[in-house]
C-alpha cells in the first residue's frame, strides 16, 4: 500500500504542449468533412462527427500521444424526436438520434465528449469494443434502450430488459405508461 | 448373562444420554449459539418468543423453532430419489448419537451393593469405535446431496465427502500419540488414568488437542470449514432441498456432533468427570457423612456435573471459533488437512514416542 | 473417428461433462440482482455469463417525465448504500447547466454528508464481503458503525437510507444543533469498530488466503474496461475525481487517496478500509472550517421559497406556484458532471431543452462497468472465488440496472 496525495488538480491543467483536446481534434480533421460541429458549452469540450467516421476518430483519440484517451467513461444515446432544433446540425442532417461518448484520459486528465448523429432510417454505427473493451455493455445498453445497432459488436443483445421486450423504451415515442405483453415462465 | 439390575442400569444410562443430548443439548446449543453470537457481536439476541409473558432469556426460541419446522411442508424435489432422500437425515443423526455409547460421563460407584459404571458400553477399542462411527456420518451427507437432484447439493456432497474423508485420516493420527501415552484404546481406562491431574491429556498433548479440535470441527463442517454448506456459494450445500423435520435432523446432527466432539475432547484431554487433585475414592470418603450409598450417589452427581460443565465450556469454545473466523476455500481446506495437519500429527507421534522412550513423559 | 489420437477428448472418453449452474438471481450471494450462468469443470469456472437487469426500474424514463427537482428521489435509489452522493452529482450537473453558484456553507455541508454516505457505502460493502466469506461478527461490527453514521444522517434529514437531502441550489435543511458533537462521539466509536474489524480480518490468515491474488486485474486492463473508484485505485492508478477534477470544496481539504498495487480483492479491501478513515478526516476538517451563512442560493427561480414565506408573501407564492406547476425552466444545453461516488465515477449527463423537465438524464454507473469485467476476473478460478470478487466489485443493483 502506498499513498498518493497528488496536489489538487495537479495534472489537470495539463502541460503546455498538449493543449486542449478539442483544438487538437479540430486541427487534425480540418477540412476533411469529418467534424460537423464543435462546442465548449459549460466547459465540456464537445465534437460532433459523422457516424461513419466514428472508428477513425476514436482510434485517433485513443492513440494520439497528446490526447491519449485511455478510458471510455460513458456511452449513451439521445433521442431528439421533436427537438432537433436543440442542435442546429440535426435538422440539416435529418438525424433523430445522437450517440454520445464521454472519454477521459487518466494521464492527461482531460475529457472530451464525442457525438455522432444518426438518422432514424439508418441506425447503424461501428462498435468501439475493439478500442475499449469496456464499451461492450454500454453499447448493449444503447441498443437495448434506443435500438441503435453497433456493427461489429461481439454480443449485441438486450442487457437490462428481457429478450421478448417489444420496442425501445427510451425513445421519445415510447409512451411512459405502455404495457408489455406478459411472458410466462418458460417451462 | 445379563441380570435385571444390569439391564435396568443400562436402560437408565441410555435414557440419560438421550435426554442429555437430544433433550438437553440440542435445544440448548441452539440457544447458546444465538446468545453467544449476540454477546460477541454486541447484540441482544433472540428474546421475543414467550409463553405467558415469560421469555426465559430467549430459551423458548428453540422450542418455537422446533414447532415451526415440524409443521413445515415436507418437500421432496421433482426427480429426487425419494427413499434415499428420506433416509439421508437419519443416517446423519444416528452416528452422532451412538458415538456416545463409549464415552464415560462419570466414574464407578457402588450404589446399594450394585457396582455402577457411568458408561453405556465399556469397549476395549472405544477410540476405534468412535472413529468408525464418525465415518458413517459421511454417508448421510453424500446420500443427501446425491438424492436431492440438485446441482448445489451435489457440489456440497462432493466437497463434504472429500473433506470428511481427509480429516478422518488426520483425526485418527492426532490421537495415536495419546493412545501411546495412555497405552489403552478404551476411553474408560483413559479417563481413569487421568485421575492424577498431572497426567491429563491437555498437559502432555496440547498440540494434539489443537490438531484434534481442528480436525473435529472440519469433520463437523462448521465455520471455518463449512465449505460443503457454504451459504454464499452453494446456497445450503447438501441440505439445500430439505425442509421441515428432515432439515431439523441435519441441524440436530450438527449440534449433536458439537456435543460429541466436546465429549471426546473432555474424555481424551480434560480428564472426563475427574476433578483436578481430587480422586473419586477421595471424594466418596469426603462425603462419607451421607452414609455409603448417599456418598456414592452424591459423588456420582458431582462427577456428572463436572463432566457437563467441561462439556459446555468446550461447546462454547467451538462457538467462539465459529463466530470469529471466515470460511476457507474448498481447496484450502484440503491443503490444510493433507499438507499441514497430517504431517504435524505424524511429527507429534514421533515426538511422543521419543518422549516415552527417553522418559521425558511419565509412564501412566 | 478418423484419427483417434487427434480426436481424443479426455472429457468425452471418461464420460464426464461440464456442470452448468444458474447462480442467481435467487441466490444468497447475488442479492437477487444478477444471474451468473457458470460452466464448471469440477470446481473451476470455465465460462461465466453475467446477466443483469433484474432491478431495472427505468430511471432515465422516469426522470424524463419528472420536473427537475423531482428527480432527486430517483437518484437516491441508484447507489442506495451512499444515496446522498448521487443527489450531489445530479444537483451539481443541473447547477452547472444553469450556471448556479451555491453558497460556501452549502458546499461544506454537501461534502460532509457526501463523505458520510461514502463511509456508509464502504461499510456496507466491506461488511457484506466479510459476511459472505462467513465472518458474520465482522459484518455486524460494520453494520453497527453504519448505523451510527445513519443516525447522524437521520438527524440531518430525517431519512436513514434514501436521504433526498440535496436540492438544486441548496439543501433541504440546515445541520441540526450539536451535530459537531454528535459526529465527534460517533466517529470515536466508529474508529473503535474499524479497528475491531481490522483486527478480525486484515491479518487473518483465512481471510488473506481467500482475498489475496484472487480476482486481480492489471492497471491497463482496468482502465480499458472503465474501472473507476476503489477498484481502479487498487490497481495502483491514482485516479480519484475528488483530486483530478475537484468539485465542491475538495481542493481546499487535506486528504489522501490510498492506492493498492496488485489490483486483487485484498487491495480493494484495503483501499476501501483506508478510504473510510480518509472520509472521517474530511468530515472533521469540514466541520472545523465550516463558515456560517446561508445554505441556499438567494434566487427564488431555483431554490423555492420556504413554506412559511410562500404563505405570507404573494411574490413567493407566485414563484412557488410556477415551480410546482411548470417546473423550473433550466436553460437548454447539455452537460456532464462527474463526481466520485462510493464505487467510482458517477457521472450525470443531463440534456435540457429549456423546459421544466430534463430532456435526458443519464447516470454513468460505475458498477455497470465493473460488473461487465466480471468474466475476466473469475474465469479460470474456483467457484468459491466468485464470491469475494463479486463482493469487492460491489455491484449495487440500483446503480447497475438503474
Amino acid at each position: 500500500m502506498k499513498s498518493d496525495s497528488a496536489p489538487a488538480g495537479g495534472a489537470r491543467s495539463g502541460d503546455a504542449t498538449s493543449g486542449p483536446p478539442l483544438a487538437i481534434v479540430i486541427e487534425k480533421y480540418a477540412d476533411m468533412g469529418v467534424v460537423i460541429h464543435t462546442h465548449r458549452l459549460h466547459g465540456d469540450e464537445t465534437v460532433v462527427v459523422h457516424a461513419e467516421d466514428i472508428l477513425d476518430v476514436m482510434n485517433f483519440l485513443r492513440k494520439d500521444d497528446r490526447l491519449n484517451f485511455d478510458m471510455m467513461m460513458d456511452l449513451t444515446a439521445v433521442d431528439y424526436l421533436d427537438n432537433q432544433n436543440l442542435n442546429p446540425y440535426l435538422a440539416e442532417m435529418n438525424a433523430r438520434f445522437e450517440v454520445v461518448y464521454h472519454l477521459y484520459s487518466i494521464g492527461k486528465n482531460h475529457r472530451i465528449r464525442v457525438k455522432a448523429p444518426l438518422a432514424e432510417d439508418n441506425l447503424f454505427i461501428n462498435s468501439i469494443t475493439g478500442i475499449w473493451g469496456g464499451a461492450d455493455w454500454f453499447e448493449r445498453e444503447a441498443f437495448d434502450m434506443y435500438g441503435i445497432v453497433f456493427r461489429g459488436h461481439p454480443n449485441l443483445k438486450r442487457i437490462l430488459l428481457y429478450e421478448k421486450f417489444e420496442g425501445h423504451p427510451l425513445r421519445k415515442d415510447y409512451p411512459k405508461t405502455k404495457r408489455q405483453p406478459l411472458i410466462g415462465p418458460r417451462n | 448373562m445379563i441380570t435385571l439390575p444390569d439391564l435396568v442400569e443400562t436402560v437408565v444410562k441410555i435414557a440419560f444420554i438421550l435426554g442429555l443430548t437430544i433433550g438437553f443439548y440440542a435445544p440448548i446449543i441452539g440457544w447458546i449459539e444465538r446468545k453467544q453470537s449476540a454477546v460477541m457481536q454486541d447484540r441482544i439476541g433472540g428474546n421475543r418468543a414467550a409463553i405467558l409473558g415469560f421469555t426465559v432469556i430467549g430459551l423458548f426460541h428453540s422450542l418455537a423453532d422446533a414447532i415451526k419446522l415440524i409443521f413445515k411442508e415436507d418437500f421432496v424435489p421433482r426427480g429426487a430419489e425419494t427413499a434415499l432422500h428420506r433416509l439421508a437425515p437419519v443416517i446423519s443423526v444416528v452416528p452422532a448419537l451412538i458415538a456416545f455409547a463409549v464415552i464415560p460421563f462419570g466414574g464407578t460407584y457402588n450404589l446399594w451393593g450394585h457396582e455402577t459404571r457411568l458408561v453405556i458400553a465399556d469397549l476395549d477399542v472405544g477410540v476405534l469405535y468412535v472413529f468408525a462411527i464418525a465415518s458413517l456420518a459421511t454417508y448421510g451427507v453424500v446420500i443427501a446431496g446425491w438424492a436431492s437432484n440438485n446441482n448445489w447439493s451435489l457440489l456440497g456432497a462432493l466437497r463434504a465427502a472429500a473433506q470428511m474423508f481427509s480429516y478422518e485420516v488426520a483425526m485418527g493420527l492426532t490421537i495415536i500419540g495419546l493412545v501411546m501415552f495412555y497405552q489403552s484404546l478404551s476411553l474408560v481406562e483413559i479417563v481413569d488414568k487421568q485421575e492424577n491431574f498431572y497426567h491429563w491429556g491437555i498437559i502432555w498433548h496440547f498440540p494434539a488437542f489443537i490438531l484434534f479440535l481442528t480436525c473435529a470441527i472440519a469433520e463437523n463442517k462448521r465455520i471455518p470449514f463449512d465449505t460443503p454448506e457454504a451459504e454464499s456459494e452453494l446456497v445450503a450445500g447438501y441440505f439445500t432441498e430439505y425442509s421441515g423435520m428432515k432439515f431439523i435432523m441435519f441441524w440436530t446432527a450438527e449440534f449433536l456432533e458439537i456435543v460429541t466432539i466436546s465429549a471426546l475432547c473432555v474424555t481424551l484431554f480434560f480428564g472426563g468427570h475427574q476433578i483436578p487433585f481430587v480422586t473419586v475414592s477421595g471424594l466418596i470418603d469426603f462425603l462419607g457423612f451421607l452414609g455409603p450409598n448417599g456418598a456414592n450417589a452424591a459423588a456420582m452427581l458431582i462427577g456428572v456435573a463436572v463432566f457437563i460443565i467441561k462439556l459446555t465450556l468446550l461447546i462454547m469454545l467451538q462457538m467462539s471459533i465459529r463466530w470469529t473466523l471466515p470460511r476457507f476455500r474448498y481447496d484450502q481446506v484440503m491443503k490444510l488437512g493433507w499438507k499441514m495437519i497430517l504431517p504435524a500429527s505424524l511429527i507429534w507421534i514421533f515426538l511422543v514416542g521419543a518422549g516415552i522412550l527417553t522418559g521425558v513423559m511419565p509412564a501412566v | 473417428m478418423t484419427d483417434a489420437k487427434k480426436d481424443y477428448d479426455f472429457h468425452k472418453e471418461s464420460h464426464t461433462e461440464r456442470m452448468v449452474i444458474n447462480m442467481g438471481p435467487s441466490h444468497p450471494a447475488t442479492h437477487g440482482t444478477v444471474k451468473f450462468l457458470v460452466t464448471l469443470d469440477g470446481e473451476t469456472i470455465e465460462d461465466i455469463d453475467v446477466e443483469i437487469g433484474y432491478l431495472h426500474r427505468a430511471f432515465e424514463k422516469e426522470c424524463e417525465n419528472q420536473q427537475w427537482s423531482g428527480v432527486f428521489p430517483y437518484t437516491d435509489r441508484l447507489d442506495y448504500t451512499a444515496s446522498v452522493l448521487n443527489n450531489i452529482g445530479y444537483a451539481l450537473a443541473v447547477e452547472k447547466l444553469i450556471g448556479l453558484k451555491t453558497p460556501e456553507r452549502c458546499d461544506y455541508i454537501r461534502t460532509i454528508i457526501g463523505e458520510m454516505a461514502r463511509m456508509s457505502g464502504h461499510y456496507t460493502n466491506l461488511g457484506a464481503g466479510a459476511l459472505e466469506l462467513g465472518a458474520l461478527s465482522a459484518f455486524i461490527y460494520f453494520v453497527e458503525a453504519r448505523e451510527l453514521v445513519w443516525d447522524l444522517l437521520e438527524s440531518v434529514c430525517g431519512a436513514r437510507l434514501t436521504h433526498n437531502y440535496v436540492r438544486i441550489g441548496g439543501l433541504i435543511s440546515e445541520l441540526p444543533d450539536g451535530f459537531g458533537l454528535g459526529v465527534a462521539k460517533a466517529f470515536k466509536k466508529n474508529r473503535e469498530l474499524w479497528s475491531d474489524f481490522d483486527k478480525l480480518l486484515t491479518k487473518n490468515r483465512i481471510f488473506l488466503d481467500r482475498m489475496r491474488d484472487v480476482g486481480g486485474i492489471s492497471a491497463e486492463k482496468a482502465i480499458e474496461w472503465g474501472f473507476t473508484g476503489p477498484c481502479l485505485r487498487a490497481c495502483g492508478v491514482p485516479f480519484d475525481v475528488r483530486k483530478a477534477e475537484p468539485y465542491l470544496i475538495y481542493d481546499q481539504l487535506d486528504f489522501e487517496i490510498p492506492l493498492g498495487s496488485t489490483g486483487d480483492n485484498f487491495d480493494r479491501y484495503l483501499v476501501r478500509m483506508e478510504e473510510i478513515n480518509q472520509s472521517m478526516r474530511i468530515v472533521e476538517q469540514c466541520l472545523e472550517k465550516m463558515p456560517e451563512g446561508p445554505i441556499n442560493v438567494d434566487d427564488p427561480n431555483w431554490r423555492q421559497p420556504s413554506k412559511d414565506e410562500s404563505s405570507k408573501k404573494i411574490e413567493s407564492l407566485i414563484f412557488h406556484f410556477k415551480a410546482v406547476i411548470e417546473g423550473q425552466k433550466v436553460p437548454a444545453g447539455e452537460v456532464y458532471q462527474p463526481i466520485e461516488g462510493a464505487n467510482g465515477e458517477v457521472g450525470f449527463y443531463v440534456v435540457s431543452n429549456g423546459g421544466g423537465k430534463p430532456y435526458k438524464c443519464r447516470c454513468r454507473p460505475p458498477s455497470f462497468a465493473l460488473t461487465s469485467a466480471m468474466p475476466q476476473l473469475v474465469t479460470g478460478s474456483m467457484l468459491a472465488d466468485l464470491i469475494p470478487t463479486f463482493d469487492m466489485i460491489n455491484l449495487i443493483g440500483g446503480e447497475c440496472d438503474r
